[in-house]
Protein backbone atom coordinates (compact mmCIF):
# COMPACT_ATOMS: atom_id res chain seq x y z
CA UNK A 1 0.00 0.00 0.00
CA UNK A 2 2.96 2.29 0.66
CA UNK A 3 5.96 2.22 -1.59
CA UNK A 4 8.96 4.44 -1.13
CA UNK A 5 11.56 4.33 -3.84
CA UNK A 6 15.06 5.77 -4.09
CA UNK A 7 14.44 8.60 -1.64
CA UNK A 8 17.18 11.21 -1.32
CA UNK A 9 16.67 13.90 1.32
CA UNK A 10 19.02 16.57 2.57
CA UNK A 11 19.02 19.39 5.09
CA UNK A 12 20.79 22.16 3.24
CA UNK A 13 24.17 20.72 2.36
CA UNK A 14 23.88 17.76 4.73
CA UNK A 15 22.43 14.71 3.07
CA UNK A 16 20.33 12.66 5.47
CA UNK A 17 18.88 9.94 3.22
CA UNK A 18 20.77 8.41 0.34
CA UNK A 19 18.42 6.25 -1.69
CA UNK A 20 15.94 4.64 0.65
CA UNK A 21 13.41 2.16 -0.76
CA UNK A 22 10.85 0.36 1.31
CA UNK A 23 7.40 -1.15 1.16
CA UNK A 24 4.50 -1.62 3.54
CA UNK A 25 1.86 -4.18 2.52
CA UNK A 26 -1.83 -3.98 3.39
CA UNK A 27 -2.51 -4.94 6.98
CA UNK A 28 1.11 -5.56 7.91
CA UNK A 29 3.39 -4.21 10.61
CA UNK A 30 6.72 -3.14 9.21
CA UNK A 31 9.53 -1.71 11.28
CA UNK A 32 12.38 0.58 10.45
CA UNK A 33 15.20 0.30 12.96
CA UNK A 34 18.49 2.08 13.25
CA UNK A 35 20.66 4.04 15.64
CA UNK A 36 20.46 7.68 16.56
CA UNK A 37 20.83 9.95 13.54
CA UNK A 38 20.40 7.14 11.01
CA UNK A 39 17.59 9.00 9.24
CA UNK A 40 14.47 7.27 10.57
CA UNK A 41 12.63 10.47 11.48
CA UNK A 42 13.64 12.05 8.19
CA UNK A 43 12.13 9.08 6.35
CA UNK A 44 8.78 9.43 8.11
CA UNK A 45 8.69 13.19 7.71
CA UNK A 46 9.32 12.87 4.01
CA UNK A 47 6.52 10.33 3.64
CA UNK A 48 4.07 12.57 5.45
CA UNK A 49 5.04 15.64 3.44
CA UNK A 50 6.76 17.69 6.13
CA UNK A 51 9.98 17.42 4.14
CA UNK A 52 10.49 17.41 0.39
CA UNK A 53 12.89 14.87 -1.07
CA UNK A 54 15.55 15.94 -3.54
CA UNK A 55 14.61 12.93 -5.59
CA UNK A 56 12.69 9.70 -5.29
CA UNK A 57 9.01 8.96 -5.00
CA UNK A 58 6.44 8.05 -2.39
CA UNK A 59 3.47 6.08 -3.69
CA UNK A 60 0.41 5.44 -1.54
CA UNK A 61 -2.50 3.30 -2.74
CA UNK A 62 -1.26 3.64 -6.27
CA UNK A 63 -1.04 7.44 -6.16
CA UNK A 64 2.19 9.41 -6.33
CA UNK A 65 2.00 11.61 -3.22
CA UNK A 66 5.60 12.87 -3.23
CA UNK A 67 4.72 16.50 -3.91
CA UNK A 68 1.47 16.73 -1.94
CA UNK A 69 1.34 19.10 1.05
CA UNK A 70 1.22 17.41 4.45
CA UNK A 71 -2.46 18.13 5.16
CA UNK A 72 -3.48 16.44 1.91
CA UNK A 73 -1.38 13.38 2.68
CA UNK A 74 -3.25 13.04 5.97
CA UNK A 75 -6.47 13.21 4.00
CA UNK A 76 -5.27 10.30 1.82
CA UNK A 77 -5.06 8.12 4.94
CA UNK A 78 -1.55 8.34 6.36
CA UNK A 79 -1.42 9.03 10.10
CA UNK A 80 1.87 10.08 11.68
CA UNK A 81 2.62 9.94 15.40
CA UNK A 82 5.69 12.16 15.45
CA UNK A 83 8.88 11.76 17.42
CA UNK A 84 8.55 13.43 20.82
CA UNK A 85 4.75 13.05 20.57
CA UNK A 86 4.07 16.71 19.78
CA UNK A 87 0.71 16.85 21.53
CA UNK A 88 -0.78 20.35 21.62
CA UNK A 89 0.34 21.09 25.16
CA UNK A 90 -1.95 24.04 25.95
CA UNK A 91 -5.01 22.33 24.50
CA UNK A 92 -7.08 19.91 26.52
CA UNK A 93 -7.05 16.19 25.83
CA UNK A 94 -10.53 16.63 24.40
CA UNK A 95 -9.38 19.41 22.05
CA UNK A 96 -6.36 17.38 20.97
CA UNK A 97 -8.64 14.53 19.95
CA UNK A 98 -11.00 16.96 18.21
CA UNK A 99 -8.04 18.30 16.23
CA UNK A 100 -7.15 14.73 15.30
CA UNK A 101 -10.55 14.54 13.61
CA UNK A 102 -10.00 17.89 11.89
CA UNK A 103 -10.75 16.53 8.43
CA UNK A 104 -13.68 14.39 9.52
CA UNK A 105 -17.09 15.98 8.97
CA UNK A 106 -19.32 13.15 10.15
CA UNK A 107 -20.26 13.59 13.81
CA UNK A 108 -21.36 9.97 14.25
CA UNK A 109 -18.09 8.56 13.00
CA UNK A 110 -16.11 11.01 15.16
CA UNK A 111 -18.06 9.74 18.18
CA UNK A 112 -17.33 6.14 17.19
CA UNK A 113 -13.61 6.86 16.81
CA UNK A 114 -13.53 8.55 20.21
CA UNK A 115 -15.13 5.51 21.79
CA UNK A 116 -12.57 3.31 20.12
CA UNK A 117 -9.70 5.48 21.38
CA UNK A 118 -11.13 5.48 24.92
CA UNK A 119 -11.54 1.71 24.62
CA UNK A 120 -7.82 1.19 24.05
CA UNK A 121 -6.62 4.06 26.24
CA UNK A 122 -9.20 4.42 29.07
CA UNK A 123 -6.91 6.89 30.82
CA UNK A 124 -7.55 9.51 28.19
CA UNK A 125 -11.22 9.57 29.11
CA UNK A 126 -10.30 10.34 32.72
CA UNK A 127 -8.05 13.19 31.61
CA UNK A 128 -10.44 14.71 29.08
CA UNK A 129 -10.52 18.25 30.50
CA UNK A 130 -6.85 18.34 31.44
CA UNK A 131 -4.42 20.24 29.25
CA UNK A 132 -2.17 17.84 27.37
CA UNK A 133 1.01 19.37 28.75
CA UNK A 134 0.15 18.13 32.24
CA UNK A 135 0.04 14.46 31.19
CA UNK A 136 2.87 12.04 31.87
CA UNK A 137 5.09 11.00 28.98
CA UNK A 138 3.24 7.72 28.55
CA UNK A 139 -0.14 9.40 28.60
CA UNK A 140 1.05 11.92 26.04
CA UNK A 141 2.10 9.06 23.82
CA UNK A 142 -1.36 7.52 24.18
CA UNK A 143 -2.87 10.88 23.30
CA UNK A 144 -0.61 11.26 20.27
CA UNK A 145 -1.65 7.81 19.04
CA UNK A 146 -5.31 8.53 19.85
CA UNK A 147 -5.13 11.82 18.00
CA UNK A 148 -3.73 10.08 14.92
CA UNK A 149 -6.45 7.41 15.11
CA UNK A 150 -9.13 10.12 15.12
CA UNK A 151 -8.05 10.88 11.55
CA UNK A 152 -9.07 7.34 10.49
CA UNK A 153 -5.74 6.45 8.92
CA UNK A 154 -5.23 3.45 6.66
CA UNK A 155 -1.53 3.51 7.45
CA UNK A 156 -0.21 4.60 10.84
CA UNK A 157 3.42 5.65 11.16
CA UNK A 158 4.88 5.78 14.66
CA UNK A 159 8.21 7.45 15.42
CA UNK A 160 9.88 5.90 18.46
CA UNK A 161 6.77 5.47 20.61
CA UNK A 162 8.92 3.99 23.38
CA UNK A 163 11.13 7.06 23.70
CA UNK A 164 11.11 8.66 27.16
CA UNK A 165 8.35 6.47 28.54
CA UNK A 166 8.21 4.50 31.76
CA UNK A 167 9.29 0.90 30.94
CA UNK A 168 6.06 -0.41 32.43
CA UNK A 169 4.08 1.53 29.83
CA UNK A 170 6.23 0.57 26.85
CA UNK A 171 4.81 -2.93 26.67
CA UNK A 172 1.27 -1.55 26.97
CA UNK A 173 1.85 0.80 24.08
CA UNK A 174 3.27 -2.01 21.94
CA UNK A 175 0.33 -4.28 22.76
CA UNK A 176 -2.01 -1.51 21.70
CA UNK A 177 -0.16 -1.08 18.42
CA UNK A 178 -0.68 -4.77 17.69
CA UNK A 179 -4.32 -4.46 18.71
CA UNK A 180 -4.92 -1.45 16.44
CA UNK A 181 -3.37 -3.32 13.54
CA UNK A 182 -5.46 -6.43 14.19
CA UNK A 183 -8.83 -4.85 14.99
CA UNK A 184 -8.88 -1.88 12.64
CA UNK A 185 -6.87 -3.40 9.80
CA UNK A 186 -4.57 -0.39 9.95
CA UNK A 187 -1.15 -1.02 8.46
CA UNK A 188 1.73 0.07 10.65
CA UNK A 189 5.14 1.52 9.89
CA UNK A 190 7.01 1.53 13.18
CA UNK A 191 10.28 3.38 13.68
CA UNK A 192 12.31 2.23 16.68
CA UNK A 193 15.71 2.22 18.29
CA UNK A 194 14.31 -0.41 20.57
CA UNK A 195 14.97 -3.16 18.03
CA UNK A 196 14.05 -6.17 20.14
CA UNK A 197 10.52 -5.09 20.78
CA UNK A 198 9.99 -3.78 17.25
CA UNK A 199 11.16 -7.05 15.69
CA UNK A 200 8.87 -8.97 17.98
CA UNK A 201 5.65 -7.37 16.78
CA UNK A 202 6.54 -6.78 13.13
CA UNK A 203 6.54 -9.09 10.15
CA UNK A 204 9.16 -7.29 8.10
CA UNK A 205 12.04 -5.04 9.07
CA UNK A 206 14.42 -2.60 7.46
CA UNK A 207 17.70 -1.58 9.06
CA UNK A 208 18.85 1.96 8.43
CA UNK A 209 22.45 3.07 8.85
CA UNK A 210 23.51 6.68 8.27
CA UNK A 211 21.13 7.38 5.47
CA UNK A 212 20.99 4.08 3.66
CA UNK A 213 19.50 0.65 4.23
CA UNK A 214 22.00 -1.93 5.36
CA UNK A 215 19.68 -4.88 5.72
CA UNK A 216 16.10 -5.96 5.34
CA UNK A 217 14.11 -9.13 5.76
CA UNK A 218 11.53 -11.01 7.76
CA UNK A 219 11.62 -9.81 11.35
CA UNK A 220 11.89 -13.35 12.69
CA UNK A 221 15.05 -13.88 10.63
CA UNK A 222 16.60 -10.58 11.61
CA UNK A 223 16.17 -11.39 15.27
CA UNK A 224 18.51 -14.31 14.76
CA UNK A 225 20.97 -12.34 12.67
CA UNK A 226 24.34 -12.25 14.45
CA UNK A 227 25.41 -8.91 12.96
CA UNK A 228 22.21 -7.23 14.02
CA UNK A 229 22.35 -8.83 17.44
CA UNK A 230 25.74 -7.31 18.02
CA UNK A 231 24.72 -3.87 16.78
CA UNK A 232 21.22 -3.34 18.14
CA UNK A 233 19.97 -6.21 20.21
CA UNK A 234 22.94 -6.58 22.52
CA UNK A 235 22.74 -4.62 25.72
CA UNK A 236 19.02 -4.08 25.60
CA UNK A 237 17.01 -5.37 28.53
CA UNK A 238 13.51 -6.38 27.65
CA UNK A 239 10.81 -4.84 29.86
CA UNK A 240 8.49 -7.22 31.69
CA UNK B 1 -13.92 60.77 43.37
CA UNK B 2 -15.97 61.63 40.30
CA UNK B 3 -12.82 62.85 38.63
CA UNK B 4 -11.25 59.51 39.36
CA UNK B 5 -14.21 57.67 37.82
CA UNK B 6 -14.09 59.99 34.84
CA UNK B 7 -10.45 59.17 34.28
CA UNK B 8 -11.16 55.49 34.78
CA UNK B 9 -13.66 55.60 31.92
CA UNK B 10 -11.26 57.58 29.74
CA UNK B 11 -8.52 55.07 30.47
CA UNK B 12 -10.84 52.18 29.79
CA UNK B 13 -11.87 53.48 26.38
CA UNK B 14 -8.29 54.27 25.38
CA UNK B 15 -7.17 50.86 26.61
CA UNK B 16 -10.02 49.18 24.72
CA UNK B 17 -8.81 50.70 21.46
CA UNK B 18 -5.22 49.65 22.15
CA UNK B 19 -6.56 46.18 22.87
CA UNK B 20 -8.31 45.92 19.52
CA UNK B 21 -5.01 46.69 17.77
CA UNK B 22 -2.83 44.65 20.13
CA UNK B 23 -4.87 41.50 19.54
CA UNK B 24 -3.90 41.49 15.86
CA UNK B 25 -0.20 41.83 16.67
CA UNK B 26 -0.32 39.06 19.19
CA UNK B 27 -2.37 36.61 17.11
CA UNK B 28 -0.12 36.98 14.08
CA UNK B 29 2.93 36.61 16.29
CA UNK B 30 1.35 33.49 17.78
CA UNK B 31 1.07 31.66 14.46
CA UNK B 32 3.99 33.12 12.51
CA UNK B 33 6.46 34.34 15.16
CA UNK B 34 6.91 37.69 13.52
CA UNK B 35 5.70 41.24 14.17
CA UNK B 36 3.47 42.56 11.43
CA UNK B 37 4.60 46.18 11.38
CA UNK B 38 2.01 47.04 8.75
CA UNK B 39 -0.74 46.26 11.25
CA UNK B 40 -0.92 49.84 12.53
CA UNK B 41 -1.50 51.04 8.96
CA UNK B 42 -4.34 48.59 8.51
CA UNK B 43 -5.80 50.37 11.53
CA UNK B 44 -5.38 53.68 9.68
CA UNK B 45 -7.07 52.29 6.56
CA UNK B 46 -9.96 51.19 8.78
CA UNK B 47 -10.43 54.77 9.94
CA UNK B 48 -10.47 55.99 6.33
CA UNK B 49 -12.97 53.35 5.25
CA UNK B 50 -15.14 54.47 8.16
CA UNK B 51 -14.69 58.06 6.98
CA UNK B 52 -15.73 57.45 3.37
CA UNK B 53 -18.61 55.13 4.21
CA UNK B 54 -19.72 57.35 7.10
CA UNK B 55 -19.96 60.40 4.87
CA UNK B 56 -22.56 58.66 2.73
CA UNK B 57 -24.71 57.73 5.67
CA UNK B 58 -26.94 59.95 7.78
CA UNK B 59 -24.89 61.27 10.70
CA UNK B 60 -25.63 60.55 14.30
CA UNK B 61 -27.46 57.25 14.04
CA UNK B 62 -26.50 54.03 15.73
CA UNK B 63 -27.19 51.90 12.66
CA UNK B 64 -25.21 54.25 10.41
CA UNK B 65 -22.25 54.06 12.78
CA UNK B 66 -22.47 50.30 12.91
CA UNK B 67 -22.55 50.06 9.10
CA UNK B 68 -19.47 52.27 8.81
CA UNK B 69 -17.74 50.10 11.38
CA UNK B 70 -18.76 46.85 9.67
CA UNK B 71 -17.46 48.22 6.37
CA UNK B 72 -14.13 49.12 7.98
CA UNK B 73 -13.86 45.66 9.53
CA UNK B 74 -14.65 43.88 6.26
CA UNK B 75 -12.35 46.11 4.23
CA UNK B 76 -9.47 45.66 6.66
CA UNK B 77 -9.98 41.89 6.80
CA UNK B 78 -9.63 41.77 3.00
CA UNK B 79 -6.60 44.06 3.14
CA UNK B 80 -4.90 42.02 5.88
CA UNK B 81 -5.54 38.71 4.13
CA UNK B 82 -4.32 40.23 0.86
CA UNK B 83 -1.07 41.54 2.37
CA UNK B 84 -0.30 38.14 3.87
CA UNK B 85 -1.20 36.28 0.71
CA UNK B 86 0.69 38.49 -1.73
CA UNK B 87 3.60 39.83 0.31
CA UNK B 88 4.42 37.70 3.37
CA UNK B 89 3.53 34.21 2.15
CA UNK B 90 6.10 34.04 -0.67
CA UNK B 91 8.79 34.84 1.93
CA UNK B 92 7.58 32.47 4.61
CA UNK B 93 10.08 29.70 3.97
CA UNK B 94 12.99 32.13 4.25
CA UNK B 95 14.51 33.67 7.39
CA UNK B 96 12.08 35.56 9.67
CA UNK B 97 14.22 38.67 9.36
CA UNK B 98 13.31 38.95 5.69
CA UNK B 99 9.60 38.99 6.48
CA UNK B 100 10.19 41.46 9.29
CA UNK B 101 11.95 43.91 7.01
CA UNK B 102 9.28 43.40 4.37
CA UNK B 103 6.65 44.21 6.97
CA UNK B 104 8.37 47.53 7.67
CA UNK B 105 8.40 48.15 3.93
CA UNK B 106 4.72 47.29 3.72
CA UNK B 107 4.01 49.73 6.53
CA UNK B 108 5.79 52.56 4.71
CA UNK B 109 4.05 51.58 1.49
CA UNK B 110 0.63 51.89 3.11
CA UNK B 111 1.52 55.19 4.76
CA UNK B 112 2.78 56.82 1.58
CA UNK B 113 0.01 55.32 -0.54
CA UNK B 114 -2.35 56.79 2.02
CA UNK B 115 -0.81 60.23 1.56
CA UNK B 116 -1.11 59.84 -2.19
CA UNK B 117 -4.69 58.61 -2.18
CA UNK B 118 -6.19 60.39 0.84
CA UNK B 119 -3.86 63.39 1.01
CA UNK B 120 -1.58 64.26 3.91
CA UNK B 121 -3.80 66.88 5.54
CA UNK B 122 -5.78 65.67 8.53
CA UNK B 123 -9.51 65.38 7.98
CA UNK B 124 -12.36 65.77 10.40
CA UNK B 125 -14.02 62.45 11.07
CA UNK B 126 -17.83 62.58 10.70
CA UNK B 127 -19.82 62.00 13.86
CA UNK B 128 -21.27 58.75 12.65
CA UNK B 129 -22.72 57.83 16.04
CA UNK B 130 -25.17 59.97 18.05
CA UNK B 131 -23.08 62.63 19.82
CA UNK B 132 -24.81 62.82 23.16
CA UNK B 133 -23.41 63.48 26.59
CA UNK B 134 -24.75 61.27 29.31
CA UNK B 135 -24.68 62.44 32.90
CA UNK B 136 -24.87 59.99 35.75
CA UNK B 137 -24.41 61.36 39.27
CA UNK B 138 -22.24 64.23 38.10
CA UNK B 139 -20.22 61.92 35.90
CA UNK B 140 -20.19 63.03 32.30
CA UNK B 141 -19.65 60.37 29.70
CA UNK B 142 -19.87 60.94 25.99
CA UNK B 143 -21.91 58.57 23.90
CA UNK B 144 -18.78 57.89 21.87
CA UNK B 145 -16.95 56.64 24.93
CA UNK B 146 -19.83 54.33 25.77
CA UNK B 147 -19.82 53.06 22.20
CA UNK B 148 -16.06 52.47 22.26
CA UNK B 149 -16.27 50.45 25.47
CA UNK B 150 -19.37 48.49 24.49
CA UNK B 151 -18.22 47.70 20.97
CA UNK B 152 -14.73 46.73 22.12
CA UNK B 153 -16.19 44.49 24.82
CA UNK B 154 -18.55 42.80 22.37
CA UNK B 155 -15.75 42.26 19.87
CA UNK B 156 -13.44 40.81 22.50
CA UNK B 157 -16.11 38.39 23.70
CA UNK B 158 -16.73 37.40 20.07
CA UNK B 159 -13.01 36.87 19.59
CA UNK B 160 -12.80 34.80 22.73
CA UNK B 161 -15.58 32.63 21.33
CA UNK B 162 -13.95 32.37 17.90
CA UNK B 163 -10.58 31.41 19.31
CA UNK B 164 -11.59 29.11 22.14
CA UNK B 165 -14.87 27.56 21.03
CA UNK B 166 -14.75 27.08 17.27
CA UNK B 167 -12.90 24.47 15.26
CA UNK B 168 -10.91 26.98 13.21
CA UNK B 169 -10.01 28.86 16.41
CA UNK B 170 -8.78 25.67 18.03
CA UNK B 171 -6.80 24.99 14.85
CA UNK B 172 -5.27 28.45 15.18
CA UNK B 173 -4.12 27.67 18.70
CA UNK B 174 -2.80 24.32 17.50
CA UNK B 175 -0.77 25.99 14.74
CA UNK B 176 0.59 28.49 17.25
CA UNK B 177 1.72 25.67 19.53
CA UNK B 178 3.18 23.35 16.93
CA UNK B 179 2.82 23.95 13.20
CA UNK B 180 4.26 20.55 12.27
CA UNK B 181 1.86 18.61 14.46
CA UNK B 182 -0.96 20.80 13.17
CA UNK B 183 -0.18 19.78 9.61
CA UNK B 184 -0.07 16.14 10.68
CA UNK B 185 -3.70 16.25 11.77
CA UNK B 186 -4.68 17.70 8.40
CA UNK B 187 -4.79 21.41 9.20
CA UNK B 188 -4.02 23.57 6.19
CA UNK B 189 -1.69 26.14 7.71
CA UNK B 190 -2.33 28.64 4.92
CA UNK B 191 -6.04 28.71 5.71
CA UNK B 192 -5.37 29.23 9.42
CA UNK B 193 -2.91 32.04 8.70
CA UNK B 194 -5.40 33.79 6.41
CA UNK B 195 -8.03 33.42 9.10
CA UNK B 196 -5.66 34.93 11.67
CA UNK B 197 -4.82 37.91 9.49
CA UNK B 198 -8.48 38.43 8.65
CA UNK B 199 -9.55 38.34 12.27
CA UNK B 200 -6.74 40.58 13.53
CA UNK B 201 -7.18 43.10 10.72
CA UNK B 202 -10.95 43.29 11.22
CA UNK B 203 -10.38 44.15 14.88
CA UNK B 204 -7.83 46.79 13.88
CA UNK B 205 -10.37 48.22 11.42
CA UNK B 206 -12.96 48.52 14.17
CA UNK B 207 -10.25 50.06 16.37
CA UNK B 208 -9.50 52.62 13.66
CA UNK B 209 -13.11 53.80 13.54
CA UNK B 210 -13.44 53.89 17.33
CA UNK B 211 -10.19 55.81 17.68
CA UNK B 212 -11.33 58.34 15.08
CA UNK B 213 -14.57 58.87 17.01
CA UNK B 214 -12.73 60.13 20.06
CA UNK B 215 -9.78 61.83 18.37
CA UNK B 216 -11.76 63.17 15.52
CA UNK B 217 -9.19 63.90 12.89
CA UNK B 218 -7.57 61.29 10.75
CA UNK B 219 -4.51 61.23 8.51
CA UNK B 220 -2.37 58.58 6.83
CA UNK B 221 0.21 58.54 9.63
CA UNK B 222 -2.34 58.29 12.43
CA UNK B 223 -1.53 54.59 12.99
CA UNK B 224 2.05 55.19 14.12
CA UNK B 225 1.57 56.17 17.75
CA UNK B 226 -1.42 53.99 18.70
CA UNK B 227 0.20 51.15 16.75
CA UNK B 228 3.38 51.47 18.77
CA UNK B 229 1.42 51.63 22.02
CA UNK B 230 -0.62 48.58 21.06
CA UNK B 231 2.55 46.73 20.20
CA UNK B 232 3.92 47.64 23.61
CA UNK B 233 0.66 46.42 25.14
CA UNK B 234 1.04 43.09 23.35
CA UNK B 235 4.58 42.69 24.69
CA UNK B 236 3.42 43.76 28.12
CA UNK B 237 0.78 41.04 28.20
CA UNK B 238 3.13 38.43 26.79
CA UNK B 239 3.33 38.46 23.01
CA UNK B 240 1.37 35.60 21.49
CA UNK B 241 -1.01 35.53 24.45
CA UNK B 242 -4.52 36.75 23.61
CA UNK B 243 -5.91 37.61 27.06
CA UNK B 244 -2.46 39.07 27.81
CA UNK B 245 -2.75 41.56 24.96
CA UNK B 246 -6.12 42.76 26.22
CA UNK B 247 -4.82 43.08 29.77
CA UNK B 248 -1.63 44.85 28.68
CA UNK B 249 -3.67 47.29 26.60
CA UNK B 250 -6.00 48.14 29.47
CA UNK B 251 -3.07 48.74 31.82
CA UNK B 252 -1.34 50.93 29.28
CA UNK B 253 -4.51 52.93 28.56
CA UNK B 254 -5.05 53.48 32.29
CA UNK B 255 -1.47 54.48 33.04
CA UNK B 256 -1.41 56.85 30.12
CA UNK B 257 -4.74 58.48 31.04
CA UNK B 258 -3.94 58.93 34.71
CA UNK B 259 -0.48 60.34 34.02
CA UNK B 260 -2.01 62.61 31.40
CA UNK B 261 -4.40 63.98 34.00
CA UNK B 262 -1.62 64.64 36.51
CA UNK B 263 1.10 67.28 36.56
CA UNK B 264 3.52 64.90 34.89
CA UNK B 265 1.41 64.83 31.75
CA UNK B 266 4.33 65.84 29.55
CA UNK B 267 5.95 62.54 30.43
CA UNK B 268 2.92 60.33 29.77
CA UNK B 269 4.58 58.32 27.00
CA UNK B 270 7.85 58.07 28.90
CA UNK B 271 6.02 56.77 31.95
CA UNK B 272 3.98 54.35 29.83
CA UNK B 273 7.20 52.91 28.42
CA UNK B 274 8.89 52.90 31.82
CA UNK B 275 5.97 50.76 33.02
CA UNK B 276 6.72 48.36 30.20
CA UNK B 277 10.39 48.16 31.03
CA UNK B 278 9.59 47.76 34.73
CA UNK B 279 7.20 44.88 34.12
CA UNK B 280 9.53 43.17 31.67
CA UNK B 281 12.37 43.35 34.18
CA UNK B 282 10.35 41.26 36.60
CA UNK B 283 8.43 39.19 34.08
CA UNK B 284 10.56 38.91 30.94
CA UNK B 285 7.87 36.94 29.10
CA UNK B 286 5.18 39.52 29.86
CA UNK B 287 2.34 39.47 32.36
CA UNK B 288 0.57 36.35 31.13
CA UNK B 289 3.22 35.05 28.78
CA UNK B 290 5.55 32.25 29.55
CA UNK B 291 8.38 30.75 27.66
CA UNK B 292 6.70 27.47 26.90
CA UNK B 293 8.96 24.49 26.74
CA UNK B 294 7.68 21.30 25.20
CA UNK B 295 7.65 18.47 27.68
CA UNK B 296 9.93 15.75 26.41
N1 LIG C 1 16.47 19.91 11.04
C1 LIG C 1 17.65 19.37 10.73
N2 LIG C 1 18.64 20.14 10.22
C2 LIG C 1 19.83 19.62 9.88
N3 LIG C 1 20.15 18.33 10.02
C3 LIG C 1 19.22 17.51 10.52
C4 LIG C 1 17.92 17.98 10.90
N4 LIG C 1 17.20 16.94 11.36
C5 LIG C 1 18.01 15.87 11.28
N5 LIG C 1 19.22 16.19 10.77
C6 LIG C 1 20.33 15.27 10.52
O1 LIG C 1 19.88 14.26 9.64
C7 LIG C 1 20.34 13.00 10.06
C8 LIG C 1 19.18 12.07 10.29
O2 LIG C 1 18.41 12.53 11.39
P1 LIG C 1 17.07 11.82 11.86
O3 LIG C 1 16.23 11.55 10.67
O4 LIG C 1 16.48 12.67 12.91
O5 LIG C 1 17.60 10.47 12.47
P2 LIG C 1 16.92 9.44 13.46
O6 LIG C 1 15.47 9.74 13.53
O7 LIG C 1 17.20 8.11 12.86
O8 LIG C 1 17.60 9.60 14.78
C9 LIG C 1 21.19 13.23 11.31
O9 LIG C 1 22.53 13.28 10.91
C10 LIG C 1 20.75 14.57 11.80
O10 LIG C 1 21.81 15.24 12.43
MG1 LIG D 1 14.38 10.21 15.16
Amino acid sequence: MLEVSELFVSYGAISALRGISLKVDHGSIVTLIGGNGAGKTTTLRTISGLLRPRSGTVTFLGENITQLPAHKIVARGIGHVPEGRMVFSNLTVNENLAMGAYLCKDKASIARDRDYVFGIFPRLRERLKQSAGTLSGGEQQMLAIGRALMGEPKLLMLDEPSLGIAPRLISTIFEKIVEINRDRKISILLVEQNANLALEISSHAYVLETGSLSMDGASADLRMNPQLKAAYLGGYKQPK
Amino acid sequence: MSEFLQQLINGLSLGAIYALIALGYTMVYGVLRFINFAHSDVFMVGAFIGYYVGRHLPEGTVWGGLIAMAAAMAGCAVLGIGIERLVYRPLRSGPTLNVLITAIGMSLFLEYSGQLVFGATPRAFPSIFPAKLIEVHGLIVSMNQVIVIVVAAVLMVALEFAVFKTKIGTAMRAVALNPKAAQLVGINIDVVISFTFGLGSALAGAGGVLYALNYPSIDPLMGLVPGLKAFVAAVLGGVGNIPGAALGALILGMVETFVDGSRWSTYKDAIAFATLIGILLFRPAGLLGRFTAEKV
